[in-house]
């Protein structure tokens, strides 16, 4: 994996610290077009990796792709899925079945070949491979080297101590789209016990890490100790703390730990996302003598 | 450690029941639900045991405590059945269909001396804490008015009916979403007592309300304006907030970010004169385990401490959520 990795946050109105900033943020992002040349401010400063949920907009955004392979040549994306919130709110709609109903590929009574069967055998395994088709369709001919399952899932999963499923997840996107899972968590060193215990070795965990220990569930101890000890592929995230670390001091902290592989942020401005750049630059260096 | 069972495997049920999954304190020994698929996969792949018959759970597996989320219409006479049994009880939001069902339960859990709470989690939220910290010091003066306000794209065009639409089930936007505004403002004013008006109105649903605006009176004689709307697309997901009036400043506040204006010098501690923005991240303790938001597993904590003989049992008891009951009952006799 990259060292920095883009993200996708601002650009869907997801911000944990303000609702007015969020507003502003929508109303920047309105056109697709606008998501895209930001994107592309961050290729310009060497981050080719963009880490996105597979929100109905990121359509567009991957058309967009699609038609300009050269210039795109060394892009790709880390899928993130799913996108909770239009699951959420068609489970509200529709029911959990007339979700699954809703979201499989194709009508789901006529794709009854593996779906069908997988109701009659209750194979519920088969029914998650078909959501992640699903979700993956829009990636087509994109590079996605890692595929994210999203921390309200992973931790739902976790809670329910579903762990054959977590396992089949990983299974699968090997399997079929010949790519590294990761996991999205609030819950880090709890799920890297719990991967390890079905046989999980190493994994991409991508989590909260930042030093006002926000979403850090246990406590930073505890997940500093995970990193210095254990063995985890950790991407960091909300390393500003939603914005209320100042950035140098943020990035000093995220920088200063061993055992991070990544480090993933999200900017709206051209000024932002370079500066946090040249600071993950910049410390990199500085401990790369400690290290 | 305490036994835990499930009534009620919806999306509320489901999300308790991995943070009490994740809990040191619980073991969870029963979930009752009547979808047949969610039994199935619960047992194939969470190892639980699951009925359909929430009695014969209760016969069987024995459980300290039971988490109630069902549809609001069978609240009172499932938490009836568990307090005669001596069962500790946290239920889902709203508490009943009406403030004559509360009434009951109240008396019971109180009688039995059971453990009781609501699910109103806007109490574990850190920025509304602190509105109440700040509220109770007296940093505001004397309060003037309110203004309680939530959206949310819930209901953005018509659509197949379910029993959030139904309104003899609990269904619209008045119990099913205004019920946080009015619980929060009970909270952190004071219990409303009077209405002065209110219009409910639909905006795609045909046998609910979709949005509630209402002239309102608290017990301490403050007033305040109820704003809720949850057919509003323009937020990603349900914003709850508040603003505060006051003699001495004013507070603005919703579940990330709390602005606060004090008049005078006189402020409380790590405050100053003019504007003060906080942030949730500074403001919510870190939980074990994490799932959807710090309170909600903030407030099974709570709960569990409270069965556990470790911690009080007063916000979100019955008789509170009982009082956003009442006021819901006074809302809808006023409407225009």
């Amino acid at each position: 994996m990259d060292r920095i990795l883009f993200g996708d946050n601002q650009f869907f109105a997801v911000n944990h610290i303000s609702d007015e900033k969020s507003r502003a943020q929508s109303i920047k992002f309105k056109e697709d077009k606008t998501i895209l040349d930001t994107i592309d401010i961050s290729r310009n400063l060497c981050v080719e990796t963009f880490m996105c949920t597979t929100h109905d907009r990121i359509y567009n955004i991957c058309d967009m792709v699609r038609a300009e392979p050269d210039k795109y040549s060394k892009f790709s994306i880390y899928p993130c899925m799913p996108y909770a919130h239009k699951y959420a709110n068609a489970v509200t709609e529709l029911g959990i079945m007339g979700t699954i109903k809703h979201y499989v590929p194709g009508n789901f009574f006529g794709s009854i070949f593996k779906g069908g069967m997988a109701f009659v055998s209750k194979d519920y395994i088969s029914i998650m491979e078909l959501l992640i088709d699903a979700e993956m369709k829009m990636f087509k001919n994109i590079n996605t080297p890692v595929i994210f399952l999203q921390n309200v899932i992973t931790d739902l999963l976790l809670g329910l101590d579903m762990k054959d499923i977590l396992k089949a997840y990983h299974d699968y996107v090997i399997k079929k789209y010949n790519a590294e899972p990761g996991y999205i968590t609030m819950n880090m060193p709890m799920l890297l016990d719990k991967l390890e215990s079905v046989g999980i070795k190493n994994p991409i965990i991508c989590s909260s890490i930042n030093k006002a220990g926000f979403r850090m569930s246990g406590g930073m101890k505890l997940y500093e100790n995970v990193l210095r000890t254990k063995q985890v592929r950790a991407i960091a995230m909300q390393v500003l703390g939603g914005g209320a670390i100042p950035a140098k001091e943020a990035i000093e902290y995220v920088c200063s730990l061993p055992n991070v592989e990544s480090i993933l942020f999200g900017a709206s401005s051209k000024q932002n996302i370079s500066q946090t750049i040249s600071l993950i630059n910049e410390f990199d260096e500085k401990f790369a003598k400690s290290k | 450690m305490i036994k835990v069972a499930l009534i009620g495997a919806g999306k509320m049920g489901i999300s308790h029941l991995s943070i009490l999954g994740a809990h040191p304190m619980v073991q969870i020994v029963g979930v009752a639900d009547t979808s047949k698929i969610v039994n199935d996969v619960l047992e194939k792949y969470s190892g639980m045991k699951t009925f359909t018959d929430f009695k014969k759970m209760l016969d069987e597996v024995k459980p300290d405590a039971v988490f109630v989320s069902v549809p609001t219409k069978f609240h009172a006479s499932f938490v009836e059945e568990l307090l005669n049994r001596n069962i500790h009880v946290f239920v889902e939001k709203p508490f009943c269909l009406n403030a004559t069902q509360g009434e009951n339960l109240i008396r019971l859990a109180k009688g039995k001396g059971l453990v009781n709470q609501v699910g109103y989690h806007n109490k574990f939220v850190g920025t509304f804490e602190e509105v109440k910290r700040l509220v109770n010091s007296g940093a505001l003066g004397e309060l003037n008015h309110f203004i309680g306000e939530a959206y949310g794209p819930v209901v953005v065009r018509k659509k197949q009916e379910t029993w959030r639409s139904d309104p003899e089930e609990g269904g619209g936007c008045l119990m099913d979403y205004a019920s946080h505004v009015i619980d929060l403002i009970n909270y952190l004013v004071s219990p409303i007592t009077k209405v002065h008006g209110s219009l409910l109105k639909s905006i795609y649903s045909t046998q609910v309300e979709d949005a509630v605006y209402s002239l309102l009176e608290t017990s301490n004689n403050v007033s305040g304006v109820l704003s809720v709307n949850w057919s509003d697309e323009t937020h990603r997901k349900m914003s709850t907030g508040i603003t505060i009036i006051g003699s001495k400043g004013k507070i603005i506040s919703d579940a990330s970010e709390l602005k606060v204006f004090l008049k005078s010098d006189d402020v409380p501690e790590g405050y100053s004169k003019g504007w003060n923005i906080k942030y949730i991240t500074e403001l919510t303790p870190s939980v074990d385990f994490y799932l959807r938001g710090e309170e909600y597993s903030a407030q099974i904590d709570y709960f569990i401490n409270a069965v556990a003989g470790k911690g009080p049992n007063e916000k979100n008891s019955f008789e509170s959520a009982w009082n956003t009951d009442y006021a819901i009952s006074l809302i809808k006799n006023k409407k225009n």
